[in-house]
């Protein structure tokens, strides 16, 4: 029997373990990259906190289980996930436990768009897919991201064709509804030069127990695409979360996000951008989390190239004993004259027990730039509160309107007004504290 | 205007008060009878905003001397929301931004609660929309704004204009404005200044805290005061702000140390 401290040891190898029975593709190329994956999760060990880029986020919990990947897929009805509805939404990829569903889907196969996944019939696009899915992640020394890879076996794959611009949403659904196993989720998403898509990556939950999400998302915008990503991470508060998302902007692209962390048990969230000349973008994010949470969020933004621009809002709002962390790196490297960032960082701890970690970096290479950055961490304003009182509000109502705005100041940015209106709704419930 | 018989809505007292371990204010004495408009004028420094924040009962000011009556209850008892319910209304000379709450929702919320305070109906999103639009008419506002942020990237008149639409909507018995002519272009001013002169009448009383006569061409008061040094050293009419206007506050300060001495 193994003892908790051989698990850790051999934690990954042991979530290997059901990886030799996915089934050999048909695609070569997928079966040499889930190799190839294999290899470094094998040669790669559990980040702990000794490790500078998790130096504040303690993952040894994860390690005390052994998820296995779902044998048999639940059965749900559209019913089921209906509080997940987003009614604007053209299309629609739903996956439970990390298989997908297509009897809750909707897909979309048309000239402009194709709304599909990767198991599916998709002759016409092998080149394309085979020629980003894996390549803009780097796993050489990302235990989670190899991990995923090695599982990879299906995607949600969004490919929006040239000169195409999709105004509704699309939805990718990813649903948790078996305890003690682990999913894989992946999602690809290629955005060719002139286009422009809405996509809604949303992790939710329909059970109370622990799992374990380990996802993979890689976003391609070529030139003069636009894209508006929001990310939706309200999983379960006993599950743990991974993820890790890369974003390429080729010239002149432009790409909005807001990403919200309501759930988990223990959450973490790897974003990085690479900006090419004359791109632009917007990445917003809310960690809204209590109890006994942790929610961890790196983000790097590579300037890579001249005249790029670049805008970041993130909010934590942490009440119980919970834990945020932020780490947000801005990278302006030595050719990328004219660069315009802007970096905040602004948190409110609602609890005397309640923490957080905040660390902005910017690290500037060239001479010719405009780049700002700051982060606060607090509680609320005296002076605005007593602005409320001023107007009749208690003091209650008025740091509940507070804390609730401090928030929403975050889910506004989200461009699709049904998921957003629910979001606000949750944020007044996490935020209302009652007399 | 200056009404026969009228009742005295605000009472202060020898107002005595702190601000870590500092005297603000050293003794002010102030009467203000329902339908009268007053100025309080002074220079920078004088305790004049220190004095609207203590009537709307900021908790930064430590009070250690002498009474406030809000129609002769005792308002220094009451924290600032009960203050606001039993009829005080301060327009902040810098009011503060909440971006994420809408416009219209916040000044409902606080339209409702006031009102349930005050033993009233409250009103559904619909009736009060219609309620507030017709106020806004009032300040010439672009019904825009209340689907805004409250005051976010308003600009200096737009927020001003703002804090008189919730005067408007929550009707004080004694309203403050605190520098409200401060950073104005001069239309904006006409329209304040419009809004205020209207929701005026003889059940309600409204202080002006300005440092510049410029306001009070616009919103006649029925009284002057001047503030020095935490108190309120002389009172006059209208025309007395037309003289410090040319002369200066300096010669206000002079005269009451002579007279003072005198009476020593």
């Amino acid at each position: 029997m193994n003892s908790p401290q051989t698990l850790k040891a051999d934690y990954l190898t042991s979530l290997l373990t059901d990886q030799p029975y996915l089934s050999a593709s048909p695609l070569t190329y997928l079966n040499a990259l889930r190799a190839e994956a294999t290899d470094r999760v094998s040669a790669l060990t559990v980040p702990t906190l000794r490790d500078e880029e998790w130096r504040f986020t303690d993952i040894s919990m994860l390690t005390k289980t052994p998820f296995k990947p779902v044998r048999e897929a639940t059965e749900l009805n559209v019913i089921d996930i209906k509080n997940f509805h987003i009614e604007e939404a053209i299309s629609r990829l739903v996956f439970i436990d990390g298989i997908y569903a297509p009897h809750l889907s909707s897909e979309q196969k048309n000239k402009g768009i194709s709304v599909t996944h990767l198991k599916a019939d998709h002759s016409l696009h092998t080149a394309t897919i085979e020629a980003h899915l894996g390549r803009h992640i780097k796993f050489n020394d990302n235990a989670f991201a190899a991990l995923n890879t090695a599982f990879l076996n299906d995607a949600a794959l969004i490919l929006v064709s040239r000169d195409t611009k999709v105004t509704q949403p699309i939805h990718v659904l990813f649903v948790a509804t078996q305890k003690d196993t682990a999913n894989y989720p992946r999602l690809l998403l290629l955005s060719e030069s002139n286009s422009k898509a809405t996509v809604v990556e949303d992790y939710v939950s329909l059970q109370d127990g622990p799992y374990f999400t380990n996802s993979v998302t890689e976003i391609v915008l070529l030139d003069n695409a636009h894209i508006n990503h929001i990310r939706v991470q309200r999983e379960s508060t006993k599950a743990f979360h991974i993820a890790n998302c890369a974003v390429s902007l080729d010239r002149a692209s432009n790409y909005q996000s807001v990403s919200v962390a309501f759930g988990s048990r223990i959450s973490r969230y790897n974003l990085n951008l690479r900006l090419d000349e004359q791109s632009e973008c917007a990445v917003d994010g809310l960690a809204l989390i209590s109890e006994r949470q942790l929610a961890d969020t790196h983000t790097f933004i590579d300037h890579a190239k001249p005249h790029a621009v670049s805008r970041q809002m993130h909010k934590c709002i942490v009440g119980g004993s919970a834990h945020a962390v932020f780490n947000g790196q801005i990278m302006v490297r030595q050719n990328a004259q004219r660069t315009d960032s802007k970096q905040s960082s602004r948190n409110l701890l609602l609890t005397n027990k309640a923490r957080i970690d905040t660390k902005p970096q910017l690290e500037i290479f060239a001479d010719d730039v405009k780049c700002t950055h700051g982060a606060t961490i607090g509680q609320l304003d005296k002076e605005e509160v007593f602005y409320l009182q001023s107007r009749g509000l208690s003091e209650l109502a008025a740091r509940n309107m507070l804390t609730y705005a401090f928030g929403a100041e975050i889910i506004e940015r989200i461009p699709v007004s049904s998921l957003k209106l629910t979001l606000e709704k949750t944020v007044l419930e996490q935020t209302t504290i009652q007399s | 205007m200056i009404l026969k018989n009228s009742k005295i809505l605000l009472e202060v007292c020898d107002l005595r008060a702190t601000v870590n371990g500092t005297e603000i204010l050293k003794g002010l004495n102030l009467t203000v009878r329902s339908g009268e408009i007053h100025a309080i004028m002074g220079p920078n420094g004088s305790g004049k905003s220190t004095f609207s924040k203590i009537l709307a009962g900021h908790s930064a000011y430590e009070i250690t001397g002498g009474t406030v009556l809000l129609e002769g209850k005792n308002l220094l008892d009451l924290a600032p929301e009960e203050r606001a319910r039993a009829g005080i209304f301060l327009a902040f000379q810098y009011p503060i931004e909440i971006p994420g709450v809408v416009n219209s929702q916040f000044l409902r919320l606080t339209y409702n609660t006031v009102q349930t305070h005050r033993g009233h109906e409250e009103l559904d999103p619909l009736e009060f929309d219609d309620f507030v639009r017709e106020k806004m008419k009032l300040l010439e506002m672009n019904p825009d704004f209340l689907e805004r942020s409250v005051n976010e990237g308003f600009s200096g008149g737009e927020k001003k204009r703002n804090e008189i639409l919730q005067m408007a909507i929550l009707d004080p018995r004694l309203a403050i404005l605190d520098e409200t002519d401060s950073g104005l272009d001069i239309d904006a001013l006409r329209i304040v200044a419009n809004g205020v002169n209207q929701l005026a009448n003889e059940n309600n009383a409204t202080i002006l805290v300005t440092h510049y006569q410029r306001l009070l061409n616009y919103i006649v008061p029925d009284y002057v005061h001047v503030m020095e040094a935490g108190r309120i050293i002389k009172t006059g009419g209208k025309e007395l702000a037309f003289e410090l206007e040319t002369r200066g506050y300096d010669w206000v300060g002079i005269e009451h140390d002579t007279a003072a001495r005198a009476t020593a």
